[in-house]
């Protein structure tokens, strides 16, 4: 029929896809990827975050979250709201600011950008003259105030971007009110700093880059009162009270500054500190200071670390009272403000926000200890770098329940404060489903977030570590500053990019959504078994070996050795707890893991070869090995090779941290030796260009390297023998292009427990473009895919027709083809790399509702290609239905973490070792309806 | 055996002596040297003679050079009655069994060496090796073909490589580069694709046809313009059992020959065969081009640029290895891809022989009876060849 459709009517399928086929990018989740600026408003209860790319994006009560994007691919290097507006102001490094609002329409609102504004100087002055440096968003909410590196200060009227030149401070008015006598004069550098008075808005103080500050009245237009300090200065606060200025110096100090009369003059440099003093100390940063209605006031300040022992620390200090807290980050500080409480927001301070590089980091300090509050969005998927994703749609309640309790019992450690930033209103409907999506990280831990809405929801972490003996001691880092240790160091935030036992590295992840039953498997060929379990347990885990080289002669294994389990009973915490460990030896990186809980069997490959095991009689059904004998690399793990490069690598960078330090203090002798190296890199570059890259064309041939490696395995009931009697079975494609059909014999189910399952060669396929097999599925005989295990058994879908004959698809990098079962021809095929020159990188199944009738809808391959392209292939006709670029190609690792739902979204973690954001694309207009 | 001494008479002289070895046996008998026939009755007549009506025979003979060449189709067979000289001497051998090293110059007084490396050698005119072999037609296969030429422009030239096998890397490198087009707007510097290396003694630098510095404009008919490196190379990959492309060489010289030849198209067309394909590569520069024997001009239909060779191989439980193949096929070896240009190749030369056996028998103003015997000679064979082409494109109707 639908042939018949397909030729006759070409025009009305044209309709039919526009009706199945609709692509939009939805959300980004995760982290934004190397943030650079940091704003907020009080009054929105808005956070804002520029981005090194360009972007702004706007965050609020969980689900609420803005996002633009400047047409200038330059960093936001500032981001200021228009106190009490809407507006908000972003400075780039292009020196252009940006006006932003949030404008309501339709009952939603939007982020829009209005304006846009280049400050220009006199004719024929330098750009420096006009180059912004700081900027100070007036309290009226009408005037903008730019302090520039020339030292000028301009005013400008908001939201229209006016140039005020009436009341733009030259720099000539400042020197000539500076008294003679301070330091002979001299340039006064760059304006560092503006600050507002808070209680009378029409004074101002300037803040230059060699030390002064002068304090300025913007009506009377004469300096008030001069501040001069003489070191660099770093950043300014004044108090609310409007009696006092803290300004932060470059040699990590900090000074207090009396505001009056004239005639106080002689108590000017009131206090100075340098907190970590006597060693030369790194500059502080930001300087805050809050009062609290009764005690001490709250200073916080960033930086201003004794530069030779803790310089590379990223640290804010708080200090109340007594409490004096050195708050250490696992990355670089971009910003950080203070959320007040009470109406107003003038209140006590009540939690302290902190963008570093890699994460934000919330930290309540209303309650004793000062805990951490758990961030419901903007949560680094990428804390441990991420090795692999799985994603599992439409979760049964109970087992989602079941997740979400045991990952209430893991988050004691957190405050117990709600998130503090509240604005705006999540208009999104409650998601129809619950979607889960499980990452795998390098230590060895499985991340379980709630994928169901636009923001995604940490829910549980399953640490795998736990189950065998590892170099790493678990207490190394975790451990409570020593008493009396100076500065009081408090590690926070979750992102630990480095992993001290690359092995634990988690490189498959399968999850049984009706059973509850979960396989992980790992880089040293570890696959554990899991179950859920609602309390804690002590058990051993039982290990099986297999052999994947089946005595194969002449191998030798140079990779990593397998992981020690542990054989005394191990105390797990209640969630997922592992029962059977299956050791693939030698212990290669697990490249292809399938999960069927129906059958109770699990397969996996390595690049050695694949086995099936039944976790219920916890036996070896069979091993193929799949190793080509002149494989050399193969069988010395080169993978681990790679490994263990990096891991030298990591160690490197750690020695050059810690020497960095005292590097600089040969500065001056190095400059020669660095112009030297520069003066090479460029001979180097020069030489590249004359050696351009280019690629050998040579045919794929069975003596490639990792040809035997196993890059997916499937479970499928269908005819492998002949025509009336279907079996389950297991496939596996490899890298060469080659297919196993192995036909399965499971017991009757009264047997189930002690008659063996057999299972035995039935096909094999060489494919003779020997492209990397990456997908098989089989389609039944209305030609569509079959569905997964326990789902028919759950009514959650239709079974299978099993009358028609069945076909099975196969996706190769390079094409896709249909073959018929039981007899192997092929019948149709569609090839992608020979046409375009993309190849597969990703593929998944996925059904597409009509966005028209509820009742119709259709099987399709999403496919992913190296070009960063999502195409849409129709089934069983495996032809071409649409495609759409989606991600950058040269985002390599943002194409090789993308995981397809069964609902047509494609999820993907865009470069997830360093930034970890998800954006997803929905690629179904059902589903797309229905959000 | 036969010892009666012949006489050498009037009629003898147009009559053709032949002497017929087959295993240890002799026969003796003659032909009309006017009317030789038609391959397939010599064939049948020699069945005959020997009495081994249902074996597969391999014929032979030594030409006047003393070389053993093959006798199997009508051409070959035309050539050793005419070259008899008067006696034709035939070597007769079990295909089953033959001896395909034998072929060649010299091949009857050189000793025999190994068999089977003779057979893997083709003639290769970069190996200076004095004795060329020559293999059954059946064993000439196209390496590599100069296609397209009367549609292409004279500055472009597309080439096609077979690779045959794992017999020998197709062996060059591509790199980026930038390459001027003449646009409206100007000259215009675009980026392009260039073969940056062959590899020594690969398949590209073997055919002579590709040179470093040739620009890449299109693969299997698919423009590169736009594409990355990487996509071009992924292309050729996947292209690389048939690979097409069609490139802009960097020295142009060799492009004269097409204006230069007088007549452009108009003498292509006339000249579509065997000579005209010398006179070309005897205006190349490329003294290793002109000594090529395998190279082809043919035109190729778009079906046959989409002609798929792969096929893939299945194994099912306990059986033998088959290769998944729709269309019938003459060749057992099934890794081996088939060799369809090869019939045009015979086609041509079919063709060209009755034209320059007509100028002959006209010169020597004979009758029409032979012109009648020559058309019929000729006309089978392009019979046969449409008869093949057609099964070959309903083969890549169904061919995987």
């Amino acid at each position: 029929m639908k042939r018949f459709r397909r030729h006759a009517h070409e025009s009305q399928r044209e309709r039919l896809k526009q009706e199945l086929f609709h692509f939009n990018k939805t959300v980004e989740h995760g982290f934004p990827h190397q943030p650079s600026a940091l704003g907020y408003s009080p009054s929105l209860q808005l956070l804002a975050i520029g981005t090194r790319s360009g972007a702004i994006k706007l965050y609020g009560a969980p689900g609420v979250e803005f996002m633009g994007l400047h047409d200038e691919n330059a960093a936001v290097t500032q981001v200021h709201f228009m106190p009490h507006q809407v507006e908000l102001v972003t400075l780039l490094d292009d020196n252009s600011l940006h006006m932003w609002t949030l404008r309501g329409h339709k009952g939603i609102s939007e982020l829009l950008e209005i304006g846009r504004f280049m400050l220009t100087g006199p004719p024929g002055a330098p750009p420096s003259v006009t180059s912004v440096t700081a900027v100070l968003a007036h309290s009226s909410g009408e005037l903008l105030l730019l302090g520039t590196e020339g030292g000028h200060v301009f005013v400008v009227e908001v939201p229209g971007f006016r140039e005020l030149e009436e009341r733009n401070i030259s720099l000539d008015q400042i020197t000539n009110s500076i008294p003679d006598d301070y330091l002979g004069r001299r340039n006064l550098e760059h304006v560092e700093a503006l600050v507002e008075n808070p209680i009378n808005p029409s004074q101002v103080v300037i803040g230059y880059g060699r030390g002064l500050m002068v304090i300025w009245d913007l009506e009377k237009k004469n300096a008030v009162q001069h501040l001069p300090a003489t070191q660099q200065l770093e950043s300014m606060w004044w108090t609310e009270d409007g009696s006092h200025i803290l300004s932060s110096h470059s040699d990590g100090s900090y000074c207090r500054w009396r505001v009056g009369g004239p005639e106080e003059e002689e108590e000017e440099e009131e206090k100075s500190d340098i907190p970590y003093g006597h060693f030369p100390c790194k500059a502080i940063s930001k300087i805050v200071q809050l009062p609290t209605e009764e005690g001490p006031p709250f200073l916080l300040f960033n930086g201003g670390m004794p530069r030779a022992s803790y310089g590379d620390r990223h640290c804010i200090t708080v200090i109340h009272g007594k409490t004096h807290v050195a708050l250490d980050f696992t990355s670089r500080i971009i910003d950080f403000f203070v959320i007040r409480s009470g109406p107003q927001h003038t209140g006590d301070p009540s939690a302290l926000v902190v963008l570093v590089e890699e994460e934000v980091v919330v930290i309540d300090l209303q309650t004793e200890g000062w805990p951490v509050i758990q961030t419901p969005y903007l949560v680094p998927l990428h804390s441990s770098a991420i090795t692999c994703s799985h994603h599992v749609s439409a979760i049964p309640l109970k087992l989602w329940e079941r997740i979400i309790t045991s990952g209430e019992l893991q988050n004691a450690h957190y405050s117990k404060k709600p998130w503090p930033i509240m604005g705006g209103q999540n208009l999104a409907p409650d998601p129809p489903q619950r979607d889960l999506l499980l990452t795998g990280h390098e230590d060895g831990t499985v991340r379980f977030w709630d994928a169901s809405g636009v923001c995604l929801k940490p829910m549980y972490t399953l640490r795998t570590a736990t189950a065998f003996h590892t170099d790493a001691d678990p207490n190394d880092n975790m451990n409570p500053s020593a008493e009396g240790e100076w500065p009081p160091f408090r590690k926070v935030g979750c992102f630990d990019p480095y992993s001290d036992d690359p092995r634990l590295g988690i490189q498959k992840i399968h999850l049984c959504k009706y059973s509850g039953h979960l396989a992980v498997a790992g880089t040293a060929g570890q696959i554990l078994m899991l179950e859920p379990n609602d309390e804690a347990a002590e058990h051993t885990v039982e290990t099986k070996v297999v052999d994947l080289l089946q005595g194969q002669e002449g191998f030798r294994w140079k990779g990593h050795t397998r992981l020690n389990v542990r054989e005394d009973p191990v105390e797990f915490p209640a969630g997922f707890q592992p029962f059977t460990l299956v050791q693939c030896q030698p212990p290669a990186v697990v490249t292809a893991l399938s999960l069927h809980s129906e059958w109770k069997l699990v397969a996996f490959g390595t690049s050695h070869g694949f086995g099936l095991f039944d976790y219920q009689q916890n036996n070896n059904v069979f091993v193929r090995c799949t190793l080509n004998p002149s494989d050399q690399l193969a069988l010395e793990g080169p993978l681990s090779r790679v490994k263990s490069i990096k891991k030298s690598l990591r160690q490197s960078f750690r020695r050059i941290r810690r020497s960095r330090v005292s590097l600089r203090k040969h500065h001056a002798n190095n400059a020669a030796k660095i112009q030297e190296a520069n003066a090479r890199m460029e001979a180097e570059l020069a030489e590249m260009e004359l050696a351009p890259v280019q690629r050998k064309i040579e045919a794929r041939s069975s003596d490639d390297s990792f040809t035997g490696l196993v890059r997916t395995l499937y479970f499928a009931d269908t005819f492998l023998s002949d025509s009336t009697h279907h079996t389950p079975s297991l496939w596996a494609g490899t890298n060469g292009g080659c297919v196993f059909a192995y036909m399965i014999r499971l017991p009757a189910i009264e047997h189930r427990a002690d008659e063996p399952v057999t299972a035995q060669p039935a096909k094999e396929i060489q494919l003779m473009h020997r492209a990397p097999v990456l997908g098989i599925v089989v389609l039944d005989g209305h030609g569509a895919p079959l569905p997964e295990p326990l789902e028919v058994a759950h009514d959650l879908a239709r079974s299978p027709d099993m009358q028609a004959s069945h076909h099975v698809v196969v996706t190769s990098e390079e094409q896709f083809k249909v073959f018929t079962l039981p007899k192997v021809s092929s019948k149709m095929k569609l090839k992608l790399t020979a046409v375009d020159g993309s190849r597969v990188r990703r593929v998944g199944v996925a059904w597409f509702g009509s966005s028209r009738t509820e009742d119709y809808g259709e099987s399709g391959l999403v496919v992913l290609t190296n070009q960063g392209d999502v195409h849409v292939v129709s089934l069983p006709h495996v032809k071409m239905q649409v495609h759409y670029p989606c991600i950058r190609r040269e985002d390599v690792s943002g194409i090789a973490s993308c995981v397809f739902t069964r609902q047509g979204q494609g999820k993907h973690g865009s470069r997830p070792s360093l930034s970890g954001v998800l954006p997803r694309a929905d690629l179904s207009v059902l589903r797309q309806a229905s959000t | 055996m036969n010892k009666t001494h012949r006489v050498p008479s009037s009629r003898s002289l147009s009559a053709v002596e032949v002497k017929s070895k087959f295993g240890a046996e002799f026969r003796r008998f003659s032909l009309d040297r006017s009317k030789p026939g038609r391959f397939d009755e010599f064939y049948g007549l020699l069945q005959h003679v020997h009495h081994i009506p249902n074996v597969e025979l391999l014929v032979a003979y030594a030409d006047v050079h003393g070389d053993l060449l093959p006798i199997n189709n009508d051409d070959n067979y035309h050539k050793a009655i005419s070259t008899a000289n008067p006696l034709l001497r035939l070597f007769l051998q079990r295909k089953e069994e033959a001896d395909y090293a034998a072929f060649g110059t010299d091949s009857l007084t050189r000793k025999k060496n190994t068999v089977l490396s003779a057979v893997l050698l083709r003639p290769d005119a970069n190996k200076k090796k004095p004795p060329v072999i020559i293999s059954l037609p059946k064993d000439f296969r196209p390496v590599s073909s100069i296609i397209d030429v009367d549609i292409l422009p004279e500055t472009h030239r597309r080439v096609r490589l077979y690779k045959h096998g794992q017999e020998k890397p197709l062996g060059f490198y591509i790199r980026d580069g930038s390459s001027v087009r003449v646009t409206p707007q100007g000259l215009e510097k675009v980026p392009g694709i260039f073969i940056s290396r062959l590899v020594p003694g690969g398949l590209a630098e073997s055919t002579g046809l590709l040179a470093v510095n040739d620009e890449v404009l299109e693969v299997n008919g698919i423009e590169v313009a736009g594409k990355s490196l990487d996509q071009v190379t992924d292309m050729m990959i996947a292209n690389s059992h048939n690979l097409i492309i069609t490139v802009k060489p960097a020295n142009q010289r060799n492009n004269v020959v097409r204006c230069g030849g007088g007549g452009g198209a108009a003498s292509g067309s006339s000249g579509r065969s065997s000579d005209s394909g010398a006179s070309y590569y005897g205006y190349s520069a490329h003294g290793a081009v002109a000594s090529m024997p395998t190279h082809i001009i043919q035109n190729f239909s778009a079906g046959e640029l989409e002609s798929d060779e792969d096929e893939d191989l299945v194994i099912e439980a306990g059986g033998e290895a088959e290769a998944i193949r729709h269309a019938p096929s003459d060749y057992s070896i099934p890794s081996v891809p088939r060799y369809e240009p090869h019939l045009n190749l015979r086609s041509h030369f079919s063709s060209a022989y009755s034209i320059n056996a007509n100028g002959t028998l006209h010169g020597s103003g004979s009758s029409g009876s032979p012109n009648n015997i020559n058309a019929n000679s000729a006309s089978p064979s392009p019979d046969r060849a449409k008869e093949r082409r057609s099964l070959e494109e309903d083969g890549t109707v169904i061919t995987l």
